[in-house]
C-alpha cells in the first residue's frame, strides 16, 4: 500500500523495471531517407498546427483583446497561468475547436478554453470562457467543449473551476443551443449531478453571467466574484428596462457587493481579476481532494507514516482566557478565539459579508483540516442560510466541523417571522442533525433556545461537547424566563380587576430567575453529563485536535432530508 | 598561562545563578560549562523557550514578560537562588548589575554577588561623588570649577586655569538651556553674561559652573579587576568612539594610535582608581581623551562587565567570566603582575540589532525566519537568538555581537566586514548595512575617530530606505520563486508542459526602495526559465537549481554562473525573497550584496472585504446603549459608531466606509424600530 503522493518525501525510487527494451534490431531507424522525408512532412504538418494554434491563442481580435486589457482582465490562458500551481502542466483539450464552423463568424478555440491542470496540488478540469470571443456567448460549439471537459471532469472525478465571463447563449443561434439534451441546459444538469457525486464546482465570476450563464455561478458550490467587473443577472439592464420599466445600473442589479452583502449568490468578494485566482486557489485548497482521493480517507498508517508539519497560532493560546468580556452582553469578535486556536491563525473565510452574524471558514487544527462555525452575535435567516450552505460543503468534502458556541438564540419579531425564520433556522438544524462528519462543539458562552440546536447542543450528537466555565445552557436566559411568567400572571391577576404592584411582581420573578442562574452554570450541566466536560479556555486547541484525531477515525456518508425552502 | 581547571567547581562555588538573559547569560554559561561548575536560569514568561533557558542546568520562571515583573524582582531572583543551592550570583550586565542594595541583598542571603561591594557601586553610581574619589586619589578628571565665587572676574581667573575651551553651564542648568562654550579668553565676559541673564530668567538663580569642554573627544575605557585581597590589575584598554546616542556601535581593543606610554598611564590611573573603592570583581573605568593629545580625564566607572568584555577577552586570551568566578570563590587574581599581562592583535566588535537604520533607527521586532551568522577562524559570535526565536518588545533588540580578531587592526576590519556580508538574518530589518559602512569608512580604518563620528560623517553612513534591486537579483528571485514553487509531485507538475506556448508567469516585483516592477517568468521545456526583468532585459535559458534546505541558489544567467543564499518568506499576502551574493559587490549593482525582493499578491489568505460609506440601518428593533461619535465627526471603516442592545445581547453598529457622519437617528437609551437608520457616514471631500 504506497503512501499519497503528497505525503511521499520529495525525492522519488527508480521505477521498476518490468520487462526486457524492444529490440534495437526492430526499433532503431534503418532506412534514412524514408525517415528525414517523414521528418520533414512532419515539420510541414507541424507548421500549420502552430499557425493554427497561434491564431487561436489571440482570442477575438485586438480591438477586444484591448477593451479587455482595458477593465484590468486578462486572456483565458493567462487566467489559467495564474490559476495553476507553478511549473503545472496544462493539458489543454481541442484548442481549435469552432475552426471554420460558422462561416464568416470566427470562434477561435470555441469561445472557450478548457483543459486539466495542478492547483494546490489538486488536479481540476478547469473552464474558461474567452470574453474576447463574441462576449463569450455560447456557440453550439462551446456547449459542445464545456460538456466535453464536464464528461471528462465526471469520468475522472475531477473537481471543475468555471472562469466565468459570458453573456449567455449567442441569441441567433438559440435553436441550436437552449432546448435539446446536449444543449445549455445539461452545463448545469452536470452541475448538479457531480455535486452529488462529490465533485466540488468551483465558479470564479469575472465578467458578466447573465441568463443562462447566471446559473453557472449560482449552481457552483463555492463563488467568487471580482468588484466592478464581475456581475450576475438572469436579465441585464435593458430587459429589466423592457420588462418592467426599471432602470438600474449593472452593478446595482446584480454586481459583486450585491451578491456577496445582500442575496448572497457569490461567496467570495475580492478586488482585482489576480486576487478572484489567488482565492480559488484557497478555495481548491480546502476541497480535501488529492488525485481524486479525499484527503480525509487516507489510512492512520498513511497518516502516521508522515508526520505533518503545521503552524502554531500566530496569538497564544493562552491569552483565550481573556477573550470574553466578563458581561456576557458585551459583543467580541469570535474571530480572537479562532486566531488562538488554528494552525497559523489561518482562516479562510466562507460568505465573510453575507450573514454577518455567523462566522464560517475553513482552517486546520494540529494539521487536520476543519471547517468552522461560530457565531458572532444572533442568528438572522441570512446567517442561518450560509450556515446550512457551510455544512453542506463540509459533508460533501468530509471535513469535520467545530462548533463554537456563543448564541441567545435566533432572531424574534414580526419582520423576521414574516420572512421565516422559523424554516431558514430548521435548515441549519436540518443540516447539522444529518450531517455525518465529525462534529465537535465548544461552549465558549452562551447556549440559549433553539440556537443550541443550530448550533449543535448535545442533541446534536457532537462527538464530542466541551464547555468553558463561563458556558450558560438553558432554554432562555433567567430574566427573559421570568419575564415571560410574571406577563401571563399579571394578565390574569389584572383579567379579574385586581391589582399587581411592581415590588410584588419583582418578588414573583426572584425565584425563576435564581432558578435559571443556577441550572444555567457550566457546573449543573457537566454534573449531568450534557457535556464532555469543562475545560480552561487556554486548553482548546489541544482538547479540539485530540478530539478530532479520535473523532476522523470514523467520517460518515451525509444524506440530507427534505430541507423547508 | 591558564590552565583549563578539571575540577567540577571554583573554589567552593560548584553552581551559580544568572540573573540576566540573552547573550549575556549564555556568555557566562559557556565559562561555567567549561569550568564545571552548574547553572541557574531564570526567565520571564515570554523567555520560556530561550536559548539562555535551553542551555542552563535549570531554570525557573520569575514573572511575566515586562523585566519589571521578572528580571528586575530582586526578591524572586534570591528566592530561586536559595531555593536551588546557588553558591553566586552573576548579574550580567543591565537589570540589577548595578544594584548596590541588590548587591547587598545578595551577600546577606549567602548568595556571593559576582561583582563589586556595594559600597563600591554606591561610590561610583553618583557622578559627583566619584569624581570627588577619583581626584583625591590622583586620577585625572576634566578640569573644572565648581566653587562659589560667582565674580566675574574671579570665575574668568578660574576659566584661565581651567583651559579652554571652556564650558558656563548654569549650575539649575538643564534641557540645553544656560550653557555657553567659550573658545577664547576674551570672549568670557561677555558669554558669561548672557549665560547668567538666560538662567536668572529661566531657573531664577544665576549660579554658573566651569568645566574644561574636549573638542575632539575619544571614548577610551579600561577593563580593571580586583580580588578580595586587595589586588588589582588592568587588562588594557578598548576605544569605544563609535557611538550613536550613547550606544555603542563598534567597539575595538586596543585603542589605535595610543602609544605605549600613554596606554600604561591610563592603565595606571583605571587601577588607582579601582583601588580608591576597594574595588571586587570586573570594572571598566571609561575616560574621554582628546584626540591628538595625551591629556584623558575620568568619566565614570561601570561596575560591572561590560557588553564589549570579548574585544579585550581576544587580545589578552583572558577569560574574564572565569576570572569572575575565581574572584567571587575568594581566589586572588590568577595573575598578579601586570606586566605579565599584554595584548596580542586586533579585535573589533559590532553590535547586531534588529532595527531600522533607514528608518531612523526604530527598534523591530519580529520571528527570525532566517539567520545565519558568520563563522571562521577569529569569528566570535555571542548570541541569545536562535533561528525561529522571536526578538520581542520587551527586551533589548540585540541579535548578537559580532566580534573579529586578527593579527592587526587593518585585518581585524577586513575579517568583521567580510563577517558582516556572510551574515544573513531575514524576518525584520537590522543594523548590519549601517555597521558595515561605519566600519569601511575610510575615517574609521585610519583610526582613531572621535564619539563626534557620527554626525560629522552622518551623509556618508546614511542608510537609504532601500534600493532597486539589480536585473540580476530580480532574475535570481523569479528563478527561486519558480522553482521553489514546484512542490507537488501529482505528475501534473514540472516544467509547465503546454501542449502550444509556454507557461507564462507574471510577478509584482517590489524592491526594497519601493520600486515596483512586473517581471514575466516563461517555463521552457527544457526546465530553464525567460525572465524579463524590464522592457529590454530579459535573460533567456535561466537554468538553475535551487537548495531549499540549504537555502542557496545556483543559476547561469547571461553565460555567467552564480551562486547565492536565497530565503523566500512570506509578508502577509506577499512573498519575500531574500538574497546575498557570496562575493560581495558582483552579483548587484551598486555594490550591494543584499537584496530583498517582495512579490506582491503572490498569496492572498481570505477573500478581501470592502466597505462603502453610506446609510447604516437597524438590523433589528432594539435599545441604543451607547453612541460614540457625534455628526460630523470623522470615522474609520469598522468604528463602533453606535451600540444596539437586543436580544440579551450588544450590537455594535460600525462605520461602513472612511468618512464623516451625516446624521445619527436616535441617542441614548432610544427605542429603535427594525430598519430604522440610526446614522449616515458621508464620504469626505478630497482635498484636491
Amino acid at each position: 500500500h504506497s503512501l499519497p503522493s503528497s505525503l511521499r518525501p520529495f525525492s522519488s525510487l527508480p521505477a521498476p523495471a518490468i520487462g526486457s527494451p524492444i529490440k534495437s534490431s526492430i526499433a532503431s531507424i534503418t532506412d534514412k531517407s524514408q525517415f528525414d522525408e517523414s521528418n520533414a512532412y512532419t515539420s510541414d504538418l507541424l507548421k500549420e498546427l502552430n499557425s493554427k494554434l497561434d491564431s487561436v491563442r489571440k482570442g477575438g481580435g485586438d480591438a477586444a483583446v484591448e477593451r479587455l486589457r482595458g477593465r484590468g482582465k486578462f486572456l483565458p490562458r493567462e487566467r489559467i497561468d495564474m490559476l495553476l500551481d507553478p511549473g503545472s502542466a496544462f493539458l489543454e483539450l481541442s484548442p481549435l475547436a469552432g475552426e471554420d464552423l460558422y462561416g464568416s463568424i470566427s470562434v477561435p478555440s470555441g469561445g472557450v478554453v478548457t483543459g486539466i491542470g495542478s492547483i494546490n496540488n489538486t488536479l481540476c478540469m478547469i473552464v474558461a470562457n474567452d470574453p474576447t470571443v463574441k462576449g463569450g456567448t455560447y456557440f453550439p460549439i462551446t456547449v459542445k467543449k464545456h460538456l466535453r471537459a464536464q464528461t471528462i471532469a465526471a469520468e475522472n472525478k475531477l473537481p471543475c473551476i468555471y472562469l466565468v465571463d459570458s453573456g449567455g447563449a449567442f441569441l441567433p443561434m438559440q435553436s441550436e443551443v437552449f432546448p435539446d439534451v446536449d444543449h445549455f441546459g445539461r452545463i448545469f444538469y452536470n452541475q448538479a449531478n457531480m455535486s452529488a457525486a462529490g465533485i466540488s464546482q468551483v465558479a470564479v465570476v469575472l465578467g458578466s453571467c447573465t441568463a443562462g450563464g447566471a446559473y453557472v455561478p449560482a449552481m457552483s458550490d463555492e463563488t467568487v466574484i471580482v468588484k466592478g467587473n464581475g456581475t450576475i443577472f438572469l436579465a441585464g439592464p435593458p430587459l429589466v428596462k423592457a420588462a418592467t420599466g426599471e432602470v438600474v445600473t449593472s452593478e446595482e442589479l446584480g454586481g459583486g457587493e450585491v451578491h456577496s452583502k445582500i442575496s448572497g449568490v457569490t461567496d467570495h468578494l475580492v478586488e482585482n481579476e489576480k486576487d478572484a485566482l489567488m482565492v480559488t486557489r484557497d478555495i481548491v485548497g480546502n476541497l480535501n481532494v488529492e488525485n481524486g482521493r479525499l484527503a480525509s480517507h487516507f489510512t492512520v498508517q498513511e497518516k502516521d507514516a508522515v508526520k505533518i508539519d503545521y503552524e502554531e497560532p500566530l496569538y497564544p493560546p493562552s491569552e483565550l482566557r481573556g477573550v470574553i468580556p466578563v458581561d456576557p452582553k458585551k459583543p467580541f469578535d469570535v474571530r480572537k478565539i479562532i486566531a488562538r486556536v488554528v494552525d497559523g491563525s489561518r482562516f479562510h473565510e466562507f460568505k465573510s459579508e453575507y450573514g454577518t452574524t455567523l462566522v464560517t471558514g475553513f482552517a486546520s487544527i494540529k494539521g487536520q483540516r476543519v471547517g468552522i462555525i461560530a457565531n458572532n452575535g444572533i442568528l438572522f435567516s441570512e446567517a442561518s442560510l450560509k450556515g446550512s450552505h457551510f455544512v453542506e460543503l463540509c459533508c460533501q468534502r468530509k471535513i469535520p466541523i467545530v462548533f463554537l458556541q456563543n448564541i441567545t438564540g435566533f432572531m424574534v419579531g414580526k419582520r423576521f417571522e414574516h420572512e421565516g425564520i422559523a424554516k431558514n433556522g430548521a435548515k441549519l438544524v436540518m443540516a447539522v442533525a444529518t450531517a455525518k462528519v465529525p462534529k465537535i462543539t465548544v461552549i465558549v458562552g452562551n447556549s440559549f433556545g433553539a440556537g443550541n440546536y443550530g448550533m449543535v447542543g448535545r442533541a446534536y450528537s457532537p462527538r464530542f461537547l466541551f464547555q468553558w466555565p463561563n458556558a450558560k445552557t438553558a432554554v432562555m436566559g433567567g430574566e427573559q424566563a421570568a419575564g415571560v411568567l410574571a406577563t401571563v400572571k399579571r394578565d390574569a391577576i389584572e383579567r379579574g380587576g385586581g391589582e399587581w404592584s411592581e415590588e410584588e411582581e419583582a418578588a414573583f420573578k426572584q425565584p425563576t430567575i435564581d432558578k435559571f442562574e443556577k441550572e444555567s452554570s457550566a457546573y449543573f450541566s457537566t454534573a449531568r453529563i450534557w457535556d464532555d466536560g469543562i475545560i480552561d479556555p487556554a486548553d482548546t486547541r489541544e482538547v479540539l485536535s485530540l478530539s478530532l484525531t479520535a473523532a476522523m477515525q470514523e467520517v460518515g456518508d451525509t444524506r440530507h432530508g427534505v430541507f423547508r425552502m | 598561562l591558564l590552565i583549563p581547571s578539571r575540577t567540577m567547581a571554583v573554589g567552593s562555588i560548584d553552581k551559580i545563578i544568572i540573573a540576566n538573559r540573552g547573550e549575556i547569560a549564555c556568555r557566562v554559561m559557556d565559562t561555567c560549562r567549561k569550568l564545571g561548575v552548574k547553572t541557574v536560569a531564570v526567565y520571564s514568561e515570554a523567555d520560556a523557550n530561550s536559548r539562555h533557558v535551553q542551555e542552563a542546568d535549570e531554570a525557573y520562571c520569575v514573572g511575566p514578560a515586562e523585566a519589571k515583573d521578572s528580571y528586575l524582582r530582586a526578591e524572586k531572583v534570591l528566592e530561586v537562588a536559595n531555593a536551588t543551592g546557588a553558591k553566586a550570583l552573576h548579574p550580567g550586565y543591565g537589570f540589577l548589575s548595578e544594584n548596590a542594595s541588590f548587591a547587598d541583598a545578595c551577600n546577606s542571603a549567602g548568595v556571593t554577588f559576582m561583582g563589586p561591594p556595594s559600597s563600591a557601586i554606591e561610590a561610583m553610581g553618583s557622578k559627583s561623588n566619584s569624581k570627588e574619589i577619583m581626584i583625591a586619589a590622583g586620577v585625572p578628571c576634566t578640569p573644572g570649577y565648581h566653587g562659589d565665587d560667582q565674580e566675574p572676574e574671579k570665575l574668568k581667573a578660574h576659566a584661565d586655569d581651567v583651559g579652554y575651551p571652556v564650558l558656563i553651564k548654569a549650575v539649575m542648568g538643564g534641557g540645553g538651556k544656560g550653557m555657553r562654550l567659550v573658545h577664547k579668553p576674551e570672549d568670557f565676559l561677555e558669554s558669561l553674561e548672557s549665560c547668567k541673564r538666560e538662567s536668572i530668567n529661566s531657573f531664577g538663580d544665576d549660579k554658573v559652573l566651569l568645566e574644561r569642554y574636549l573638542t575632539a573627544p575619544r571614548h577610551v575605557e579600561v577593563q580593571i579587576f580586583g580580588d578580595t585581597h586587595g589586588n588589582a590589575v588592568h587588562l588594557h584598554e578598548r576605544d569605544c568612539s563609535v557611538q550613536r546616542r550613547h550606544q555603542k556601535v563598534l567597539e575595538e581593543a586596543p585603542a589605535p594610535g595610543l602609544d605605549q606610554t600613554l596606554r600604561e598611564r591610563m592603565g595606571e590611573a583605571a587601577v588607582k582608581a579601582a583601588k580608591a573603592v576597594n574595588y571586587v570583581g570586573a570594572g571598566t573605568v571609561e575616560f574621554l581623551m582628546e584626540a591628538g593629545t595625551d591629556d584623558f580625564f575620568f568619566c565614570e566607572m561601570n561596575t560591572r562587565l561590560q557588553v564589549e568584555h570579548p574585544v579585550t577577552e581576544l587580545v589578552t586570551g583572558v577569560d574574564l567570566v572565569e576570572w569572575q568566578l575565581r574572584i567571587a570563590a575568594g581566589e586572588p587574581l590568577p595573575i598578579l603582575d601586570q606586566d605579565q599581562i599584554k595584548t596580542k592583535g586586533h579585535a573589533i566588535e559590532a553590535r547586531i540589532y534588529a532595527e531600522n537604520p533607514a528608518r531612523n533607527f526604530l527598534p523591530a521586532t519580529g520571528h527570525l525566519f532566517h539567520l545565519s551568522p558568520p563563522t571562521g577562524e577569529g569569528v566570535r559570535v555571542d548570541t541569545g537568538v536562535r533561528q525561529g526565536d522571536d526578538v520581542s518588545v520587551f527586551y533589548d533588540p540585540m541579535i548578537s555581537k559580532l566580534i573579529c580578531y586578527d593579527e592587526n587592526r587593518e585585518k581585524a576590519i577586513d575579517k568583521l566586514l567580510a563577517s558582516l556580508k556572510e551574515y544573513e538574518v531575514v524576518g525584520m530589518p537590522t543594523n548590519i548595512p549601517f555597521v558595515e559602512k561605519c566600519a569601511a569608512h575610510e575615517a574609521f580604518r585610519k583610526g582613531g575617530v572621535t564619539t563626534g563620528f557620527l554626525e560629522i560623517y552622518a551623509d556618508d553612513v546614511q542608510i537609504p530606505e532601500g534600493v532597486e534591486a539589480s536585473d540580476t537579483a530580480k532574475g535570481l528571485a523569479a528563478l527561486a520563486l519558480a522553482i521553489e514553487g514546484i512542490k507537488s509531485t501529482n505528475g501534473f507538475v514540472d516544467n509547465g508542459f503546454r501542449l502550444h506556448g509556454r507557461e507564462q508567469r507574471i510577478l509584482n516585483f517590489k524592491s526594497n526602495d519601493d520600486t515596483t516592477s512586473q517581471i514575466n517568468v516563461w517555463s521552457n521545456r527544457d526546465g530553464s526559465y525567460d525572465i524579463e526583468v524590464s522592457p529590454d532585459k530579459v535573460f533567456t535559458n535561466v537554468k538553475g537549481s535551487y537548495d531549499v534546505a540549504n537555502r542557496t541558489i545556483t543559476a547561469v544567467i547571461d553565460n555567467k554562473a552564480f551562486k547565492a543564499s536565497a530565503v523566500i518568506s512570506n509578508d502577509g499576502n506577499d512573498r519575500v525573497v531574500s538574497l546575498w551574493s557570496q562575493e560581495a559587490g558582483k552579483f548587484f549593482e551598486d555594490k550591494e550584496y543584499y537584496a530583498a525582493i517582495t512579490v506582491e499578491g503572490d498569496i492572498v489568505g481570505a477573500s478581501v472585504g470592502s466597505g462603502a460609506a453610506g446609510a447604516v440601518l437597524s438590523p433589528m428593533p432594539g435599545k441604543i446603549v451607547s453612541v460614540n461619535y457625534a455628526v460630523g465627526d470623522v470615522v474609520k471603516a469598522g468604528d463602533v459608531v453606535m451600540i444596539l442592545e437586543a436580544m440579551k445581547m450588544e450590537h455594535p453598529l460600525i462605520a461602513p466606509g472612511d468618512g464623516v457622519i451625516g446624521s445619527l437617528g436616535g441617542g441614548e437609551g432610544d427605542l429603535i424600530q427594525d430598519g430604522q437608520q440610526l446614522f449616515v457616514v458621508e464620504a469626505e471631500e478630497v482635498a484636491a
